[in-house]
């Protein structure tokens, strides 16, 4: 039972509900009676340009589910490539996209979802990093609020390899972003990081899950968000450390903003510890925008929608700030505030 | 300039300002102290328009202008600055950046142009030196792990930078060593002038050897019980508040 084999399928009872305990928040069966037709084929030459196609070596465009099905990082080569994954039309895709990055590569994968219309679709990514590879992922999710997404990434380490990842996303109809890690310590570094924007009615799920199977492993997971109207975000991360995996130092943060009564987050880190010499901490706040700071930030000039517009910047700058490609920091960084400048 | 008139104002249903009269004309520095507990930060955070803060009665006005009408921002940009006794840390906001905003919002909301990247850096620089702060500071988050005085020296910083036209300082002096509060006083002493007025609200007598008052206030019980000249703020220092709460 997944996503992608409803799609394939068109069985609606295929899809995950609340009934499924890593659903329960994003339910899809229940929300899709039917599943729509497969969507028809759209020309990647009629798009417009996607948002990183300047920073890039390399575009790969998969519109509809079909397209380019590999991206692959020579032993000690370095590049950049745009993952535009594009969305038109009511219909349903799915795709599969494999990334392996050979021994010492460099990746920086910028990958951006576009969507118009009441599609579904669903994207497995298997990325697969030898020993010590180093990638940047950056995913920028700008579906449709008609729209309901599904991007599943399983990320396989190596020993010394280095996986850092920033998702951004506005959120959908409903969205999942999810991710799954196999870390097998011996050094290798992982950081999964988000950031979810969500007004009117739009939905995202980010899910991690990270399983630290060997010795002297790092995991740093922050997670930040800005909810508002009627809007619904769901974090589920999950570190898991293994029997044996000591030294394990897994860090995970989880922090929201609630800007009206309506609007919902629902939270559920896991932490889950069978070894025995480990540094491992989570925190996780849902709240409000601190009252007196604004007061402050008004008496000093500001007037209250941009000084609530600087602060909540300001709350989710801490991850922004942690992206390392400077281009894709600054174009993440204008999205994020045209966002919140509303 | 500052004129309050039988001013009464409650924070949730209890009334703290009982009716509370003050003029303070242009070129003035007015002193106001009294015992904890008096209304003094009440009386800050109703002339700057503090949510929570309900005025129930009378009125304030600058140069004739109702103040209680107008939103915190729109007091700002006629002038209004209040010097917090515990400034807040804005994480994620590089001070200079704040300032920035706050100092192109208020000329924005006067008509005026904004001031360009190179100007205010200029500003900000010669007014850092003025104040021995290091200008490194300004490009950290605003107050965040600042210390008490840091923090009130920035505010300091924020005052000469925005170059307001009525100062109101809540207990500057407090968490300031000796140097500090010169410095500090220094800082207001310069923004003195014909046009300017300003309110200095204060426990102990200390700051006021340094910010040199031409009238001193006894705040005590909602309501100014006690008007004087520079010495009362001595006799208060000496003889205390005993009388004056009785009199409230």
């Amino acid at each position: 039972m997944s996503v992608a084999s409803a799609i394939r399928t068109r069985d609606a009872a295929e899809l995950p509900g609340k009934r499924d305990e890593a659903w329960r928040w994003t339910d899809l069966r229940g929300l899709i009676r039917q599943v729509p037709a497969p969507s028809e084929a759209l020309d990647p030459a009629s798009l417009p340009p996607g948002p990183f196609d300047a920073l890039a070596d390399e575009v790969v465009i998969v519109t509809n589910g079909q397209g380019a099905a590999h991206i692959g990082v020579e032993p000690g080569e370095s590049k950049t490539v745009a993952l535009r994954v594009v969305s038109r039309g009511d219909g349903a895709h799915a795709a599969r996209i494999s990334v392996d990055i050979e021994v010492s590569g460099r990746l920086t994968l910028l990958e951006s979802y576009e969507g118009e219309g009441a599609y579904l679709g669903q994207t497995g990514l298997m990325l697969s990093l030898a020993k010590d590879a180093v990638v940047e992922r950056i995913v920028l999710a700008a579906d449709d609020a008609e729209g309901v997404t599904v991007s599943q990434a399983e990320v396989g380490l190596a020993a010394g390899s280095s996986f850092a990842q920033t998702v951004l996303t506005a959120g959908a109809r409903r969205q999942r972003i999810e991710t799954l890690v196999r870390h097998p310590g011996g050094h290798a570094e992982l950081r999964l990081d988000g950031v979810y924007l969500l007004a009117d009615k739009r939905h995202a799920d980010l899910t991690t899950s990270v399983t630290h199977s060997a010795v002297d492993g790092t995991t740093q997971q922050l997670t930040k968000g800005v909810v508002r109207d009627q809007a619904r975000a769901v974090f589920q991360g999950k570190i898991i450390v293994a029997e044996g995996a000591d030294h394990t130092d897994a860090r995970m943060g989880h922090h929201a903003l609630i800007l009206s009564d309506r609007a919902e987050v629902d939270a559920k880190p896991e932490l889950e510890i069978y070894a025995d010499d480990v540094a491992c901490a989570h925190g996780n706040t849902v709240g409000a925008l601190d009252e007196d700071a604004l007061f402050y930030a008004r008496q000093r000039g500001i007037p209250e929608p941009e000084a609530r517009a600087l602060l909540t910047e300001a709350f989710i700058g801490e991850v922004i700030d942690r992206v390392e490609h400077e281009g894709a920091r600054d174009i993440v960084r204008a999205w994020a505030a045209e966002r919140l400048r509303v | 300039m500052l004129s309050v008139s039988n001013l009464h104002a409650a924070v949730e249903d209890k009334e703290i300002l009982k009716g509370l009269s003050l003029e303070v004309p242009a070129g003035e520095v007015h002193a106001i102290m009294g015992p904890n507990g008096a209304g003094k930060s009440t009386l800050s955070y109703v002339l700057t328009g503090r949510q929570g803060y309900e005025v129930t009665e009378g009125s304030a006005t600058l140069d004739g202008e109702d103040l209680l009408a107008l939103e915190p921002n729109e007091r700002a940009a006629r002038g209004v600055f209040l010097s917090f006794q515990y400034p807040l840390e804005i994480p994620g906001v590089p001070a200079l950046t704040f300032i920035r905003t706050a100092l192109n919002a208020q000329k924005k909301a006067r008509g005026e142009p904004e001031v360009t990247a190179p100007e205010f850096l200029k500003l900000a620089r010669t007014k850092a030196a003025e104040l021995k702060i290091d200008f490194d500071m300004l490009k950290r988050a605003l107050n965040v792990g600042f210390s008490g005085g840091e923090k009130k020296r920035m505010e300091i910083f924020q005052m000469a930078m925005l170059s307001p036209r009525f100062l109101i300082l809540d207990e500057t002096d407090s968490g300031l060593d000796i140097d500090a509060l010169r410095i500090v006083a220094d800082g207001v002493n310069a923004l003195r002038s014909p046009e300017r007025g300003m309110l200095v609200i204060t426990h102990y007598q200390r700051l006021l050897d340094y910010i040199k008052p031409d009238r001193v206030h006894v705040l005590s019980g909602g309501r100014i019980v006690a008007t004087g000249g520079p010495d009362l703020a001595l006799e208060l220092e000496r003889e205390g508040y005993d009388k004056y709460a009785r009199a409230a």
